[in-house]
């Protein structure tokens, strides 16, 4: 495919209509956990990103404001790992609505009370996602690791024991027709463990990373191509209104961090540009929509 | 459009509250106002949509098309609401099927032709009138998720000094540079879950100088009839619960935590 120009993108490239979500790849690749699903395949000694620093964030989100952002958010890795996670947070509140995506396996308290105090101060929202896969350790701890799953339902009631409202994402990983049931047992089970307003949000499996192992790649008809474009509503697609700051730059979209051409340029202005969508995560996305949005229960 | 004078009406969506429109139309009459314009979503949640057009009509109301109107108006599946709850769902679902059965296809024409925003010169202000945002119709504009520079952007880019918002059911406002100003004028269709049954409406002065002066104007109403009616109707228990206590039971999921927190549920 031939280069198009920006502001009449054609076939498959997408243009960034409008900053509204700012994600930070703050704790690049290092998690401490290895959950086999990973779509960029974290764990405890994948450098291959690194953490941003406190003055890297700051940077960012004093470029956002003449883009008129409207949200940010943080992902890993495990953002709590970042030793500069909290004052990044505290100092993201006074720009606006923060979210951090984070497994719920490192809380600690201290952090948790400076946290309630920056968004009781802030006029914006902190919301916290925890992953969890399945609604059991049988379903979960094969994935994400022995013991995880109990340990990420800790995180859960540590937030609600601090007035947080905890979002939880789980990875799809049962079939469609079993899942108002999974839902139902797991909100339950959510309730039980003193999490009296559980929200729950359920992910689509991406094929990427680790993933690749697990069940297999993109097949080559999973693309999208240019009729599946026509009429189509992009503004579904996380790349149609984001971009994602790495220590490496600024990339299309969180999913895409490690493929090469994801990289659109050092700053905001420069990541202003169209993109391709040729690879095989592109047509998950636009299968399920925005993944990655707030609202609960996404399908 | 030019409005010459130096008062306005705004109302949010009404959700087929004839009874709420009702009082507050008397409401506004008796404060004396230039014009009325309500943001969208006539239909949705309340019983018997159709008393609300006459209403609006007599009064010379100009409405421009929220979501929940470009549906019933086009006869679509859906509300668009932008609900990801399959609870949510469930729920709207019914009483989206409810309202779509109940409007007249005079009115659904009426809701088909609206206009999508409103542009306003009133006094010295440029304003416009959205339903959702301007980009989107069934954006959600929550007091904490908006930040003051996305608001910002979008005055710049449509060269307006005022922007008007409804569709999440809650009022706000905030102050932006050069005394421009964002309002979401809340809705007269539901109370707002703070645990008080009353709605709300929005009047928008202008004294000539300074920026816009803007005034939340509560709105009691019985609401114990309506419950009542909806009830008549065979409307979600859930929602008869909202109009009776003020706290909201469904529609939680697309809530911001700071106003999730701020509601029982
Ligand atoms: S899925 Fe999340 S918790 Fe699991 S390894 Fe990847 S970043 Fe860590
Ligand atoms: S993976 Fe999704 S968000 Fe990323 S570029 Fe492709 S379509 Fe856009
Ligand atoms: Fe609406």
């Amino acid at each position: 495919m031939g280069l198009t120009s920006d502001s009449t993108p054609t076939g498959l490239r997408v243009a960034l209509k409008q900053l509204e979500h700012l994600w930070f790849q703050v704790a690049g690749t290092r998690c401490n956990l290895s959950c086999h699903h990973c779509f960029i395949s974290c764990h405890p000694a994948n450098h291959s990103f690194g953490f941003l620093s406190r003055a890297q964030v700051q940077r960012q989100l004093k470029d956002s404001v003449a883009m008129g952002v409207k949200e940010y958010y943080f992902t890993g890795g495990e953002p709590f790992l970042n030793p500069e996670m909290v004052p990044i947070l505290i100092e993201t509140l006074e720009y606006g609505p923060a979210t951090v995506l984070t497994n719920g396996t490192v809380l600690r308290d201290s952090w948790l009370q400076q946290l309630v105090d920056a968004e009781l101060q802030s006029r914006y929202s902190l919301e916290f996602r925890v992953s969890i896969d399945g609604v059991s350790p049988e379903q979960n701890d094969p994935i994400r690791g022995e013991g995880t799953f109990d340990r990420a339902m800790e995180g859960v009631t540590r937030l609600a024991r601090f007035g947080f409202l905890p979002i939880v994402t789980i990875a799809r990983s049962w079939p469609l027709d079993k899942e108002d049931h999974i839902v139902e047992v797991f909100a339950d089970r959510l309730r039980r463990a003193g999490c009296d307003r559980p929200r729950l949000k359920i992910l689509p499996m991406l094929q990427l990373g680790a993933e690749v192992t697990r069940s297999g790649p993109y097949a080559e008809g999973d693309r999208i191509t240019e009729e599946m474009l026509v009429e189509f509503d992009r503004s579904q697609l996380i790349c149609d209104h984001s971009r994602i700051v790495s220590d490496r730059g600024i990339h299309v979209c969180p999913i895409l961090i490690e493929s090469p051409d994801s990289l659109l340029g050092e700053n905001l202005a420069e990541a202003d540009r169209s993109f391709s969508l040729e690879h095989g995560a592109c047509w998950t996305c636009y299968q399920h929509g925005a993944i990655c949005s707030n609202p609960s229960q996404g399908k | 459009m030019n409005v010459p004078c130096n008062r306005i009406a705004l109302l949010g969506g009404i959700y087929s509250n004839y009874l709420a429109l009702e009082v507050a139309l008397r409401d506004i009459n008796y404060r004396g106002v230039d014009a009325i314009y309500c943001l969208g979503d006539l239909g949705a949640f309340g019983p018997f949509p159709d008393r609300v057009f006459p209403l609006l009509d007599e009064q010379g109301v100009q409405c421009i098309q929220g979501n929940y109107d470009h549906s019933v108006g086009h006869a679509l599946d859906d509300c668009q609401c932008g609900y990801t709850d399959p609870r949510d769902n469930y729920f709207a679902q019914k009483s989206y099927d409810y309202t779509l059965k109940n409007t007249s296809d005079t009115n659904r024409c009426y809701l088909q032709h609206l206009p999508k925003q409103r542009q306003l010169h009133f006094g010295r202000h440029r304003v416009l009138l959205c339903h959702g945002s301007p980009r989107r119709v069934n954006e959600f504009l929550w007091e904490s998720t908006t930040t003051d520079h996305y608001l910002d952007v979008l005055l710049d880019d449509l060269e307006i000094d005022c922007l008007f918002a409804t569709h999440t059911g809650i009022k706000w406002k905030r102050d932006l540079n050069a005394g421009r100003r964002f309002v979401n004028v809340g809705v007269l269709g539901r109370p707002e879950n703070d645990g008080q049954t009353c709605v709300w409406y929005t009047l928008v002065g202008d004294h000539g100088s300074g920026p816009v002066d803007i005034e939340f104007v509560p709105v009691h109403y019985d609401h114990r009839r309506l419950a009542r009616e909806m009830k008549g109707e065979g409307l979600p228990e859930a929602f008869q619960q909202t109009i009776l206590t003020g706290w909201w039971t469904t529609c939680l999921e697309s809530l911001p935590s700071k106003e999730r927190k701020k509601g029982r549920f």
